[in-house]
Order: structure tokens, then sequence, then C-alpha cells
């Protein structure tokens, strides 16, 4: 019934819906953690009539808020990434942290952070540059072979990972730093060293995200195959490019405030296929809201579930994540 | 005016020379196939009248313009191509699929309008899958597949359809349906068609003209009685073909000599 409805009233619905599910993580985001818990507190603290002064009040502002608008922000960049390259590379397993971009980009970023340079805009673009170059190989390792499909792409991805691993424990071992713990705690994902001043950078994502919501409709086409799209009139080539470049981009300056958090990117969209289908011009909206709720309430069960301390909201997402992409796997090879 | 105009088509797969010196012209509203055995480049030579391959020489002009003047959507309103087959990892619903063909006429965002979907109605209705709207395509038969997506192809709203073999892989009541849509097409829109086929006797049966592929270069272009002569499809096939006149119509029929009865010829 609902694939009767038009297309912008099923935009609208969706929108709705997943924009109050956006709500009330934030608000439990928010609200919950060990120094304190309860909506009504909080929402005391949020509308005024509490001291401002107050522990709580501070907490809530200074660091649970930056930490929830980062989740949001992180959750929401991976998931149109998976979704994107699930697209383009017409592999339904494709995901930013599977092919080794944000391996790459985290590569990139430490070593910007190893030669000093600042966290903005230098780390960014040697991350860029990290996840361009593994970029280029994977995707130059299946283009121009149609027929090693699949399978290759995700080992050559799998390949790039186990590689950027091995190059960051390599810099890890050669530096002489106290901060040699939060690095690794970064490289889990991490969203605990977010604050009020490292957020606008954040915002350089909404023009990526603007892009590839205009590009939906395209992208629906490039789904049957690249000579289909290019008959019914697309420039393939250029799509493709932008395409990557633009997520890519958002991908890489993610991994600098996070770290490597996988599987957000399968997780999302396939969820939001399954109930939505697979028109990315609603998916590309439902991916930025629900990829944001998904992470804020993943890094919600990080922050509360260890009895002492937190752990890396990367434990979550690869815990969910991980069997998911073995079931997702298991029935494409079933489908065969 | 030809509709298509080919002189001097040379195609390339790296070294290797697939398409060499073509030159072929095909008339409005005319029923063109091509035909030819495996690897004789009756693909390639498709592919590259749609803009797919990049030509190493010579001319192509759709429509009295030069191809490489067109930008891929003014190619897609005048030019509808329906592959052997497309991709089904995300399969959207034959309604959806159908609605794609409009795409070329729209605008960025792709907002199709009620006469949009009109057209995409009429599409299914006259290739016969609207039953089908709402299943998703990996759901659907070889043949419903392929009747979706030559409505796509109707939804273009193309002077010139191209079809790379359609009724591979379909059973002889389902390859005459397809071959019959097309007819209709061509007789009711005008559209021009031009097919790739490996069936000789579906070449024979509706074919206006046939272009006959040997090695990359044409071996003969004419009605399918002056194509399909014993001789000269033995010669490009190494095999030995027995020719008849089909009692429908007088039309040639086609039949590849097995070797056990090899002595009766």
């Amino acid at each position: 019934m609902f694939n009767d409805l038009r297309l912008g009233v099923r935009l609208t619905l969706v929108t709705i819906a997943l924009a109050g599910l956006l709500a009330i993580s934030f608000l439990l985001g928010m609200g919950i953690g060990p120094s304190g818990n309860g909506i009504s507190e909080l929402l005391t603290a949020v509308f005024g009539s509490g001291d401002p002064q107050s522990v709580f009040s501070v907490i809530v502002w200074k660091i649970r808020l930056p930490r929830v608008i980062l989740a949001a922000a992180v959750g929401s960049t991976l998931s149109l990434g998976g979704l994107v390259f699930q697209a383009l590379l017409r592999n339904p397993l494709a995901e930013p942290y599977i092919l080794g971009i944000s391996g790459g980009s985290a590569v990139g970023a430490i070593g910007g952070m190893l030669l000093g340079f600042s966290p903005f805009p230098g780390m960014a673009l040697a991350a860029f540059a990290g996840s361009l170059l593994i970029l280029v190989l994977v995707v130059g390792l299946i283009s121009g072979n149609t027929s090693m499909g699949r399978d290759s792409l995700l080992l050559g991805g799998v390949m790039m990972n186990a590689f950027c691993g091995a190059i960051i424990m390599f810099l890890i071992s050669i530096t002489q730093t106290s901060e040699v713990h939060q690095i690794l705690f970064w490289l889990m994902g991490d969203l605990s060293m977010s604050g009020l001043d490292r957020l606008p950078v954040l915002l350089l994502l909404l023009p990526c995200f603007a892009v590839i919501f205009a590009l939906s409709k395209p992208l629906n086409m490039l789904l049957a195959g690249r000579e289909s799209a290019a008959s019914l009139g697309i420039d393939v080539r250029r799509l493709t490019m932008l395409l990557l470049l633009v997520t890519t981009c958002m991908v890489s300056l993610v991994v600098c405030q996070s770290g490597l958090i996988g599987f957000v990117g399968l997780v999302i969209p396939h969820v939001l296929r399954l109930l939505l289908g697979p028109d990315h011009r609603l998916l590309v909206p439902a991916c930025i809201l629900g990829g944001a709720s998904y992470l804020i309430l993943c890094d919600l069960l990080a922050r509360t579930l260890p009895t002492s301390g937190e752990m890396p909201v990367g434990i979550v997402t690869a815990l969910i994540g991980a069997p998911l992409f073995i079931a997702l796997l298991w029935r494409s090879r079933r489908c065969q | 005016m030809p509709v298509i105009s080919v002189t001097g088509l040379d195609l390339c797969y790296g070294k290797r020379q697939v398409l060499q010196d073509i030159s072929m012209q095909v008339h409005h509203g005319e029923f063109y196939l091509i035909i030819g055995p495996n690897g004789s480049g009756k693909t390639s030579l498709l592919k590259a009248l749609a803009n797919l391959l990049p030509i190493a020489d010579g001319q192509i002009e759709i429509l009295g313009k030069s191809l490489t003047s067109y930008t891929r959507r003014q190619l897609a309103r005048k030019l509808a191509v329906v592959p052997q087959q497309i991709s089904l990892d995300f399969p959207f619903s034959v309604a959806e699929t159908v609605l794609m063909g409009r795409a070329p006429h729209l605008g960025l965002m792709g907002i199709e309008r009620g006469a949009d979907h009109a057209l995409a109605r009429e599409a299914m209705h006259f290739t016969d899958v609207a039953h089908l709207a709402d299943r998703p395509l990996d759901q659907l038969s070889g043949g419903e597949r392929q009747r979706v997506i030559i409505a796509r192809a109707l939804c273009q709203q193309p002077e010139i359809i191209l079809l790379d073999e359609p009724t591979a892989s379909l059973d002889p009541a389902h390859q005459i349906q397809i071959m019959d849509l097309m007819e209709r097409f061509r007789v009711e829109k005008g559209t021009t068609v031009i097919m790739v086929s490996h069936d000789l006797n579906l070449a024979s049966l509706y074919g206006d003209r046939l272009l006959l592929l040997h090695n990359g270069r044409v071996e003969m272009v004419g009605s399918p009685d002056e194509v399909l002569t014993a001789e000269r499809l033995g010669g490009c096939y190494g095999c030995a073909m027995l020719v008849e006149k089909n009692s429908l119509g007088q039309m040639p029929r086609v039949t590849p000599i097995p070797q056990k009865y090899s002595h009766i010829v």
C-alpha cells in the first residue's frame, strides 16, 4: 500500500517518522549517562528553569550534547557512504569500512597527526588523501574485469584493511607518545573526544549530503547496470567520479573525528532498503536520519553497558554489524 | 534520409579489431536485423550505435546528426536500448523500472508527473506486464522481464530502438510474442527497430532487411531472400545449411544440417 503513494507523500512520511526517531534518540542520548539519568531532569536543564551552573546542566551541555551531535553526524555519513558505495559498485556488501576506505583515512589521519598537522584542515586532508588512494586501488582492482565481480572487491577491501591496520600499528610502534592508548581507542571508533569546538567542521558534511540527494535519481538508474543507465541518458563516468569523490571526502572527514566505526554503512541501508524498497530518493534522506539515530543509540550502549568507564562505540557497531554481514553473505551465496 | 547512417566504422577492444570498415544505412520505420556467427561483432556494432563503446574510426550519424554531437540525455530521447539483461542486485518493481524510461525527459531530480505515470501505464499495457506492476523484477520469468525492459524503452518515446538478442533463452512461444510486440511497436508508433539476433528463422520471418556480419566485416545487406542462401550461410557459419521456402509466406527457412544427414545434401 505504501508503494502506491506518490513519491512526495512517501518522502514526507518517511522523513517525519525518522525525524521523530532521531528526536527521541537525541533526548535519550542527552538524558542518560553514568553521571545522572532522567528525562525530566534533562528537560529542566534544557528549558531553563534549573541552575545553568549545576553539574548536571554542564554535563548535558558541554559533554553529552557535542557527543550526541558528533554521533549523529558520523552515523549519517557512514550510512550514506555505505548506501552510495553499494549502488556505485552494485555490491550489496560494500561499505566504507569493509572496502578499506575508512582504514585509508585512518592511516592518513595518523600520519598527519605524527607529522604535527593541525586537526583541520591538515589531518583531514591527509585522511582524504589516504582514503582516495585506497579507493583507487580497490576500484582499480575490479574495473576492466567484470568477471572478477563482488567477491574480489570484498577480498580486496579486506586486504586493504589488513594492510592499513599493519601500517597504523607500525606508525604507533615507532612513536614514543603517551597518547598511544588514546590512538588505539580512537582506532576502534570513539566519540568521547568530541567537544563543542570540534563540531563546526561537521557543517562541511551538509553540502555533501545535498549533492548525494540531488543525484539520487541517477543513482537509481545505475543499479540496473552501467550500460543500461548510459542508454537512459546518464553520463555514468562523471556521475561515478563525482559521487566517489564526495563520499570519500565526507567519510574521511568523519573518520578524523571519530576513528574507525565499522558496519554502520551496512546495517542501516539494508534495514531501510527492506522497509522502503530500493528508491534512493527515499533512501538517501532515510539513511541520513536513520543512521544518525542508530549511532546515537549505539553510543548510548557503549557508554552505559560497561560497569565502569566505557567502551569504543566501534565495538557495539561491529557486534551488531558483523553477524549481519555474514548473514547477508550467506544469503547472497545461496541465491547465486 | 536514413535514420542511421554508418560509414567506415572501425572498433577495437584493446589491440583486437572487432569491427572493420562497417557501412550501413537504416531507413525510417524499418525492421533491421543484424545477424552473424558468435564473435562476429554484432553486439559491439549495436553498442557502438548507442554510443556505449568508443569507436576507433569512422562516422555514425543518427537522424542526420553526428553521434558525438549528442549528449547522453539527448540521445536517450531519440534512441532506446534493450540490453540482453539488466542487473538484478537491487530489484526495483516493474512499475518503477518502466518509469525510469521517462528519465531522459525529466529534470535533475527526476520527479515524474501524472503524464509520465500515464505513459508508463500505457507502456505496461502495450507489452502486457501491467498486472505485474508491483512485483520486483527478480521474481519474474525471463520473458516477462524482457517485456518490462521493452516497456521501459517504449516509455522513452524513442524514434529508434536497439535490441540485443531479446529472444535468447526464451521458448518459441515467448520468442514470437516478443517479435510480434516489436512488429506492433514498429507499425503503431513508426519506430525504427534494429535487432541483433542469433535466430536466422526469426530474422527471416520479421526482417525487412538483414545485415550479415562475418569476422567484423559486412558480408552482405539485403532482404531475407537475398541474404539467407545456403552457400553464403555455410561459408559464414562454417556449417552446412539447408535453405528452403517457408510455406507461410515464401520466406527462407534455414536448418543447420547435422553430421548424420550430411550425405543427403
